[in-house]
């Protein structure tokens, strides 16, 4: 259990307002387009009309006649630097500017840097660009088809294929799937969507001539992987590359890869010796950096008359678009997607996943997920309800068998994962009953006979976090692991500095919350610092809910060291041996005598002051936190839903979610993440699409046509817990932000299927429009 | 997101402002409330050479009741028009389709001239100009002429008014009692254009004879529509649930919608006729309140 401290202190299970709003609400952030430097200058890439086209001219000397035109780079003159191509993060390489060919609409082709953003607008329209259109491969089921244009020329297999991976038993899945009485199948593709955080990407380089050092301000969730990949890619020696990444306005995994803007805009302050900003429209962002999901999924599952599950069987196709520029550890070609058995005992299961190109923008990125969980955890969830069709039970009762039961952990997975601990059972028994489960299917039963459509969906996910374990996990080679460090000031007071880079997480409020927890500072007096790499210790960054298993491990283990040496001081200045002293947070005192006590205030300034003889001063410790597994954070969510069936409107009307992510730091902040993620959930189940029509045109490019839920759309959501902690994790605690994400689209896909079971519909691909769900009434006879 | 550049003016008085617009031709644009026309220069799809900002001009913003008629400045705001007393009462249609345009930062700055001027068919106030019969002000060189609104939109983007021409007023007959309105508007999300829309108006006597109706229907077509059939069914008949089911599918075929990501065009006529029968029937509910 974790030790209750007083509300000054402000540790772990408070609601401590959030540190870092302050300056948000009064517009006092620091992003990086309010950054402005002396002799600033600003880029503008021109992008491709063209899905797929060679280029066969590029004249740019009527942009260059533009007055305040400083540069126009194209491809060829990046080539000249060997800089025309760059590494994605997972084994493919992706162009910078166009050479030879573009593969997808809003394909990066040229960079304008002028004096002003209005010159280099102007500028980027006088490029004049002569393409050739060639074939274009938009669908994914046909990237293997031999007729299929070849659109990689650049490699040596003259394939669309890019990989394929398996993991699991398939003979004795097959075998079980074939002898299993009961089968259930489903076809469903999690779509095309886009991170789409409010504020886009870019950056600011600035090359300083005089000293051959180059700081980066950077729109980063992984400041200081990035400026290891500028340094390897760039030949640029690490120690001269400064990556700051500022307030980020959102990241859920857009703001892990490296865009060609980014280079785009070091080679201009390489070349000119000025700083140069370049700063995405909403438009570019949606239509070129990392999109998310876009898997083809089929999963089948064989199971006992009863509802026992026996075997899960799952085949995907992944469409990455023009280059695979996923953003996953190294050994995970299709991320973490072997969690799709789930929360249930599948005795056998085998997965496959294919992945190929297409002309789209690259990516697959981890959308608010741990690396292709979301897709995971929607398969196996839609897959559950199917078979609870077939077996006409209770969507509910289904899972209930077939959950994994407490006693059974730690649990190993047909598939290979390891799970730390988990009570599906309880936080099932909590949803259904903040839900009133019995009596909302007794209303949809009563609705029926009146001819009114209404669906309760059930959702019960299980997440994996925290990457991870260096055994296993590495991105580009670099172990996984986080670090913190801490140091305590003679006064008492506390700067610590972490590898990761909160995106709107709360970071500033809840690391220093782990410290109040092990010290007994009070959280008001730790300033958190994160995301610039010459201060702060290294790191891989903010993405896959790893900062609180990873960086939160290592922040807590720092805190610990610094507990030990405080004890050896306490001991000094109360003239004991360490033996005799007992630790609150806050304080040492003598076993017996808590009257005579140090406070950490105290040995802070002793440890500058007053040291043991032959003691090193100060106060402070590092820690690389490498965590010897993932987390599991889990949880069930209910959705209800109406169906209007003379517009095919949904209207959600109650959404249950009960989460269990371990120990608590910050009920709000996990309140707040939990509320937000629901909301991106709701988007990509009714809205989100990121579509292309059959010349690779782009069709959800901008926010008229890619919706953002607002406060209007979204339910009142209703949230619990349950708690059972990380045995492993040294503050039990598991991560949170993407599970809302992750558990969510199924929930509401399956209520809206549910309002329409009776009908005999068993799928809907997402977004679930109103005139999807009018074709089906339609089709059913339910609408004219 | 940045515009060609182009010149700013800013005139005074209505004749400056015309005869700004004379000299510039069609290179010039009235910037109203510049929710539409903004956008588009940001996108590079307009392009205007000169800007004539009539936001200056004093008196161009008024909701008031005059002579039969409501009368409402060209550019009174959207915002101005959804808290007005007047309107919420005696033209609910009006109110109802205000509270639907886009979101309210947007209505603190749009303007019902420039809705309608802009000629969008995906705009609101057109279908319910239509539904209530209105009149479009328009003031030139020699002084006011009156367009109906039926002879107002030209088509997609284009009005009736001459390039040298500001829309300075809309005015609205004050319905006869027994009269009720409204407007239903499916969107994919609160702030969106219309997936469809229709605006219905309808004035009964006693005995629930219907001895006027208007229909308008948003973004179904490449102008704004009057649902000329269903109007002429409707008229001089007792309105029940099979008159209502009727004009409603009369105004799905007078619909032209075409497929977009909005949906297919079958089912924006789908959801023409069931709006209109929704529409219709609060206002049947209106007018005998």
């Amino acid at each position: 259990m974790i030790q209750q401290t007083s509300p000054e202190i402000g540790g772990m299970g408070h609601s401590v307002k959030r540190k870092e709003d302050r300056r948000f609400i009064q517009g006092k952030g620091n992003y990086v387009d309010d950054v402005h430097l002396p002799e600033m200058v600003y880029g503008q890439l021109v992008r491709s009309p063209y899905a797929h086209a060679r280029i066969k001219n590029i004249n740019i000397e009527n942009a260059k006649q533009v007055p305040g035109v400083l540069a126009v780079i194209t491809g060829d003159d990046l080539a000249k630097a060997g800089l025309a191509w760059m590494p994605t993060l997972f084994f493919d390489k992706q162009m910078v500017l166009a050479t030879g060919k573009v593969l997808f609409q809003a394909q990066e082709v040229a960079f304008v840097v002028a004096e002003d953003r209005y010159a280099a607008a102007d500028a980027a329209e006088l490029v004049e660009v002569e393409y050739e259109e060639l074939p274009v491969l938009v669908d994914p089921h046909h990237s293997l088809d031999a007729d299929a244009p070849i659109l990689r020329e650049d490699r040596e297999q003259k394939s669309n294929h890019i990989f394929h991976w398996e993991v699991g038993d398939r003979l004795a899945t097959q075998k079980a799937i074939e002898e299993s009485l009961v089968k259930a199948k489903v076809d469903a593709v999690f779509q095309r969507c886009h991170p789409a955080p409010l504020e886009t990407c870019g950056c600011v380089a600035d090359f300083n001539t005089a000293t051959g050092r180059l700081t980066v301000w950077l729109t980063s969730q992984a400041p200081h992987a990035h400026r290891t990949l500028f340094a390897l890619v760039g030949g640029i020696p690490e120690n001269n590359i400064r990556v700051i990444s500022p307030d980020i306005g959102g990241g859920f995994g857009n703001k892990v890869p490296i865009y060609p803007g980014y280079v785009c805009a070091i080679v201009a302050s390489l070349k000119l010796g000025r700083p140069v900003k370049w700063i995405e429209t909403r438009s570019e962002n949606l239509q070129s950096t990392g999109f998310a999901r876009d898997y083809h999924m089929t999963a089948e599952i064989g199971a006992d008359p009863d509802g026992t599950v026996k075997a899960l069987r799952v085949k995907t196709l992944a469409d990455h678009g023009a280059f695979n520029a996923a953003a996953q550890p190294t050994k995970f070609p299709a991320g973490l997607f072997s969690i799709c058995t789930g929360s249930y005992q599948f005795p056998n299961a085998f997965c496959e996943v294919d992945g190929v190109y297409t002309n789209k923008a690259p990516g697959g990125i981890a959308y608010r997920c741990s690396f292709r969980v979301t897709e995971a955890s929607y398969l196996i969830e839609r897959a559950m309800d199917v078979l609870a069709y077939e077996l006409k039970t209770d969507p509910a009762e289904l899972r209930l068998k077939n959950f994994i039961p407490p006693e059974k952990f730690p649990y190993q997975t047909p598939l290979g994962w390891s799970y730390d601990s988990g009570n599906y059972r309880a936080a099932m028994d909590k949803a259904l009953e903040m839900a009133g489960y019995r009596e909302l299917r007794k209303e949809q039963e009563e609705k029926r006979k009146k001819g009114e459509l209404m669906g309760i969906g059930v959702s019960s996910f299980t997440e994996v976090v925290g990457a991870g374990p260096s055994h296993t996990f590495d991105i580009v080679g670099i172990k996984m692991f986080d670090s913190c460090e801490i140091r305590i000031h003679p006064t008492g007071k506390a700067i610590a500095r972490l590898g990761t880079k909160s995106q709107g997480q709360g970071h500033e409020t809840t690391f220093p919350q782990i410290i109040a927890q092990e010290l007994g500072i009070p959280v008001a007096d730790i300033t958190l610092e994160e995301g610039d790499t010459d201060t702060a210790p290294y790191g891989l960054g903010t993405y896959a809910s790893r900062s609180t298993p990873v960086a939160g491990g290592a922040t807590s283990m720092a805190s610990r060291k610094i507990r030990e040496k405080a004890r050896k001081i306490a001991a000094h200045l109360l003239e004991v041996s360490e033996e005799d002293l007992e630790w609150e947070p806050g304080k040492f005192f003598v076993k017996g005598a808590p009257s005579k006590a140090k406070t950490i205030q105290d040995i802070a300034f002793a440890a500058y002051t007053n040291l043991p003889a032959g003691m090193e001063a100060g106060l402070e410790a590092v820690h690389y936190y490498d965590p010897p597994n993932l987390t599991f954070p889990f949880g069930t969510y209910i959705c209800v839903v109406d169906i209007d069936k003379g517009t095919g409107e949904i209207k959600v009307r109650r959404f249950i979610a009960v989460d269990d992510c371990g120990n608590i730091i910050n009920p709000m902040i996990v309140e707040g993440q939990i509320h937000g993620g629901l909301t991106e959930g709701l988007g990509i189940a009714f809205m989100q699409l990121i579509s292309y029509d059959e010349s690779g045109n782009v069709q959800g490019g901008n926010f008229m046509d890619y919706l953002l839920p607002t406060a209007v759309e979204t339910p009142n959501w209703e949230t619990g817990k349950t708690c059972t902690p990380s045995p492993h994790h040294p503050i039990g605690a598991k991560g949170v932000g993407e599970s809302p994400n992750v558990g969510s689209p199924a929930a509401f896909v399956n209520a809206v299927v549910d309002a329409l079971s009776h009908l005999g519909v068993r799928h809907i691909d997402m977004p679930i429009t109103p005139w999807k769900v009018w074709q089906i009434l339609k089709e059913k006879g339910m609408a004219e | 997101m940045i515009p060609p550049s182009f010149e700013y003016l800013k005139p005074r008085t209505v004749p400056e402002a015309i005869s700004l617009l004379e000299e510039h031709g069609e290179n010039a644009k009235i910037l109203s409330g510049g929710q539409s026309l903004i956008p588009m220069m940001k996108f590079r799809l307009a392009r205007p050479g000169w800007l004539i900002d009539i936001n200056h001009i004093p008196n161009l913003a008024y909701i008031r009741e005059e002579g039969g008629y409501l009368k409402i400045g060209g550019l009174t705001r959207e915002a101005d028009i959804e808290s007005s007393d007047l309107i919420r009462s005696k033209f609910p249609v009006l109110h109802d389709t205000a509270f639907v345009i886009a979101d309210p930062q947007v209505r603190n700055l749009a303007t019902i001239g420039g809705n309608l001027a802009h000629a969008d068919p995906a705009n609101d106030h057109p279908a319910t100009m239509l539904a209530l019969g209105a009149q479009v002000v328009a003031t030139g060189r020699r002084g006011e002429r009156i367009i109906p609104i039926e002879e107002f939109f030209v088509s997609i983007f284009t009005t009736a008014l001459q390039h040298d021409e500001i829309l300075t007023e809309i005015r609205v007959p004050v319905p006869p009692p027994g009269s009720g309105g409204a407007y239903f508007k499916v969107e994919r999300k609160v702030g969106d254009f219309a997936t469809a829309a229709v605006a219905a108006q309808a004035t009964l006597d006693g005995q629930g004879v219907c001895q006027g109706v208007g229909i308008g229907m948003t973004n179904v077509g490449p102008i704004p529509i009057k649902a000329r059939t269903a109007e002429g069914f409707l008229k001089g008949k007792t309105l029940t649930e099979i008159t209502i089911a009727e004009a409603s599918r009369l105004a799905a075929g007078d619909a032209q919608p075409s497929s977009d990501s909005r949906g297919p065009a079958e089912y924006k006529k789908a959801l023409v006729k069931e709006l209109t029968k929704r529409a219709i029937n609060r206002a049947i509910e209106r007018a005998r309140q």
